[in-house]
């Protein structure tokens, strides 16, 4: 009986159509680098050997994953209300600036710090992200448009922010970093003080997963990613912005306040890229620093909720996925001497796949004819 | 087209079905909905390919791949939804995919206007060549389609249900257009469920049912009541059985109602109107007279401009649509059920709860009570017999008939005090529309109020107790059902006094 649904799920559902997707992704970016006179498998060895090989990497791969589970978190829930969040990037930015403000700004105990900086930095990335939502629903401006222009506005608000006195640092286009009592690093000062460094040269597997910044980003990022499934699938409110997200005019007609869900849902996401902007600057760079150009988290956002099929568990799962290639990805230059943006054509094409849901049933199908 | 048979994975759709057509002839494909009326005529289209089957036009066979090989051979389909460019004129859309050209590509349009006002004044089909497509009536929209499957040569014209978007004057019109084909030697295939149209156009009648090929026959030896039979397989009865009711005091009040339509003009103007408890009170008249925006005032999907809606002795101009449905007890069955009446992705269980989500015993707090929501479900499908029985069903699997089921089951389970059927029995079955029109009568008999509209004036004269035209947004005459003359009321629809 599982079996049978769990078969039925991965040959007609969603699950079926990523796998393959997936594989016929590496395939094509395998093809690309045989043309380019590159062994496949020993790229595809190298990132293989560069993600998983030492507890270091694996580490990694969690820490570069947690930013992009998160706002492929934020560009799902949108997508379930029908809206498409381009601004994942722009909110992702504000989220990272409140966060650096209000880490270097206050002074207050950890457990109070921590928890009111994440607060904080998703409040204003909701607003952000809910004020497209109100654009839209208020002179029926189109999410994509607005969202693309608040991006560029969020950007150049950081840069401008830094230029504050009290906030950016002089000379150097970085800001202030941010108090230890905002940090979220796991160890951070133990790892510096004598112990730590003993600790380190002694255990083999936790002292190597210790030389990377470890963060409670991820804990974070599972809970959010918990909490979206939550909303969407077992409360009311879920129920008001999928009904309006497949067919505004029946929410409509149901009593459904389609405008208010169309705000709601951009604020909620808003939310869910600001806490990857704040868990960024909190766990791991402590400060932001003048852009020069957009970061990408945003962008690599609707790259994970695509694969995720736009649910929680799903964009987790990307997310590691896209972690994984981010990160494997930037040691086939070294390993193979293969340019790195194979990975960009892997991800680009299992996308144009998972695009395709008819190409690949047929394949499945004649696979099991 | 013999022994025709398609299979989709387990399901039969067409089973063995034989259908002949001759040269001039009209003929009529009878079948309730989901019966493999279009499916056969895919096939025959090219659209689909058949599973065993052979298609012969003027005696030789032919493999009809895809539509173009069905187009050269002088087969042409006139979709139910019509496949137009809106913002094209009729003769770019008619000559789209076969544009005359002068040299270097340069098309001529003077030559395809010549073309296009030659071919509508020879078949009686007038339209203005010149006319961009959005400022066209329905009606005049399929006469471009009928024209376009012209202008390819078609000699064999597939009409997907071309009735159920025209009001009685543009059928009648299109009634003379197939007379003027059949007598130009064309053939005429017409896929429908209304069996007066049958008698009045077609020459012979393939009767489907399940796939099945049921009966070919002769139009002018059986009765409509046989057509009927033959269809849905049992007795049908056309009489809505009602018992005799004394309307109770008014409900809903109406007064001098003025309502925006789509491009700013007044569609509803200074209406008048009193409904009672107990009563049906259906109101009549052609599509386009402010049925619609009467509809969306009440439910307050649409602004009212002036007047007021009294319900219950409240005024409720104006309030959110939710308020209406939530405090003052009206419930609706929409005009347009697939935009508006169901969620397609949702399941049954879930298009079932689309104005009780929020309460109890369907959420507490914030929380939805799937358990709950899904005995719903299990409770309703089994009283109003909706098919599949099961809850998970996704809403787009269902059938026509058991998507109106499913609304109306939601609708009925609010416990209203007055039901707005819009269109109830559109594009349904004769089966499926008895069981709508019993659960009209049903309500009225509890002693609620329903407000019945619709553009098919037998369904209007059966159902209704009171009988209300609507005529440019005004009530211009209000009759008792009982012994009313029909011409009068067609009289009233039409603009005229009575």
């Amino acid at each position: 009986m599982i079996s049978g649904r769990l078969k039925a799920l991965f040959l007609r559902g969603p699950i079926g159509l990523t796998v393959v997707s997936i594989i016929l992704g590496f395939t094509v970016g395998g093809i690309v680098l045989v043309v380019a006179g590159f062994n496949p498998f020993e790229a595809y060895g190298a990132i293989l050997k560069g993600t998983f090989s030492k507890p270091k990497y694996i580490a990694y791969v969690i820490i570069y994953a947690t930013p992009l589970i998160m706002t492929g978190l934020s560009v799902a829930f949108a997508m379930r209300t029908g809206l498409f969040n381009i601004g994942a990037e722009g909110q992702f930015i504000v989220g990272a600036m409140v966060a650096a403000m209000a880490g270097y700004a206050l002074h207050l105990p950890i457990w109070l710090h921590v928890p009111l900086c994440l607060l904080l930095a998703m409040m204003a990335a909701a607003l952000w992200g809910g004020l497209a939502g109100y654009i839209k629903a208020r002179f029926g401006v189109h999410e994509v448009i607005s969202t693309i222009m608040l991006n560029w506005t969020a950007f150049y608000l950081s840069n401008w922010s830094l230029t504050l006195s009290g906030f950016g640092k002089p000379g150097t286009g970085k800001s202030f970093t941010i108090q230890e009592t905002a940090r979220i690093d796991l160890f951070s000062q133990w790892k510096i003080s004598k112990e730590g460094i003993q600790f380190i040269r002694s255990h083999e597997y936790l002292g190597d997963v210790l030389k990377a910044p470890v963060n409670l980003g991820i804990v974070v990022a599972i809970v959010l990613a918990l909490l979206v499934w939550y909303i969407l699938n077992r409360t009311t409110l879920g129920y008001e912005l999928r009904a309006v997200g497949f067919n505004p005019h029946a929410a409509e007609y149901g009593g459904i306040n389609v405008k208010r869900s169309i705000v709601t849902s951009m604020s909620i996401a808003g939310g869910l890229a600001g806490a990857a902007g704040a868990l960024q600057v909190m766990g791991v760079s402590h400060k932001i620093a003048k852009l020069a150009v957009m970061e990408g988290y945003g962008f690599d956002g609707i790259a994970v909720a695509l694969i995720g099929n736009n649910s929680g568990p799903g964009s987790v799962l990307a997310g590691f996925l896209f972690g994984g290639l981010k990160y494997g990805g930037s040691k086939i230059q070294d390993a193979v001497g293969a340019p790195t943006e194979v990975i960009s054509i892997v991800v680009g094409t299992i996308i144009l796949f998972i695009a395709m849901p008819k190409l690949i049933q047929t394949l499945l199908k004649f696979k099991k004819g | 087209m013999t022994t025709i048979t398609k299979k989709f994975g387990d399901f039969v759709a067409n089973d063995a079905i034989n259908l002949k057509v001759h040269r001039g002839e009209v003929h009529a494909l009878l079948g309730e909905n989901g019966a493999g009326k279009t499916t056969l005529m895919n096939i025959l289209y090219g659209i689909l390919q058949p599973t065993s089957g052979t298609i012969r036009i003027n005696g030789r066979e032919l493999k009809v791949t895809d539509p173009n090989v069905a187009i050269r051979h002088g087969i042409g389909m006139v979709h139910q939804h019509f496949m137009l460019v809106e913002t094209f004129t009729v003769t770019e859309n008619i000559v789209l995919g076969n544009e005359p050209t002068r040299s270097f590509g340069v098309l001529d349009m003077e030559t395809a206007e010549r073309e296009v006002a030659e071919l509508s004044e020879r078949y009686g089909l007038a339209v203005d060549p010149k006319a961009l497509i959005q400022d066209l009536s329905v009606g005049s929209q399929q006469r471009v389609e009928i024209l376009k499957t012209l202008y390819r040569g078609a000699e064999i014209l597939i009409l997907d249900e071309p009735t159920a978007v025209l009001t009685p004057l543009e059928i009648q019109e299109l009634v003379g257009i197939i007379r003027n084909l059949t007598e130009a030697g064309k053939s005429i295939i017409i896929i429908t469920h209304k069996l007066g149209e049958i008698k009045q156009v077609a020459d012979f009648c393939t009767i489907i049912r399940r796939g099945l090929h049921v009966d070919t026959v002769d139009v002018n030896t059986v009765s409509e009541a046989e057509l009927a039979a033959k269809m849905v397989g049992r007795e049908v009865s056309f009489k809505v059985e009602k018992k005799k009711q004394v309307p109770g005091e008014t409900i809903l009040e109406i007064q001098g109602l003025c309502v925006e339509g789509g491009r700013g003009l007044p569609a509803v103007d200074g209406l008048d109107l009193k409904l009672r408890k107990g009563e049906i009170l259906g109101i009549a008249g052609v599509d386009g007279n402010g049925q619609s925006e009467l509809i969306e005032a009440l439910t307050g999907l649409r602004k009212v401009k002036s007047g007021s809606i009294i319900m219950r002795g409240k005024n409720i101009t104006n309030l959110s649509p939710g308020k209406i449905i939530e405090e003052h007890k009206i419930a609706h069955i929409p005009e347009d059920r697939q935009k508006r009446g169901l969620v397609f992705e949702f399941d049954i269980a879930e298009n079932l709860i689309l104005q009780s989500y929020g309460k109890p015993p369907f959420s507490k707090r914030f929380s939805l009570l799937w358990d709950n929501i899904y005995q719903n479900a299990e409770r309703l499908i089994e009283k109003f017999d909706i098919r599949p029985q099961h809850p998970a069903t996704p809403a787009r699997a269902l059938s026509g008939g058991n998507q109106q089921k499913m609304i109306i089951a939601r609708e009925v389970s609010h416990e209203p005090e007055l039901l707005i059927a819009a269109q109830p029995t559109r594009g349904l079955d004769v089966g499926a529309i008895e069981y709508v029109h019993r659960a009209l009568v049903a309500e009225r008999d509890r002693g609620k109020a329903v407000l019945l509209i619709s553009f098919e004036l037998d369904e209007v004269l059966n159902v209704s107790d009171r009988i209300a035209v609507i005529y440019e947004g005004k009530i211009v005459g209000i009759l008792d059902a009982e012994g009313v003359d029909e011409n009068e009321v067609g009289l009233l629809m039409a603009g005229g006094t009575a």
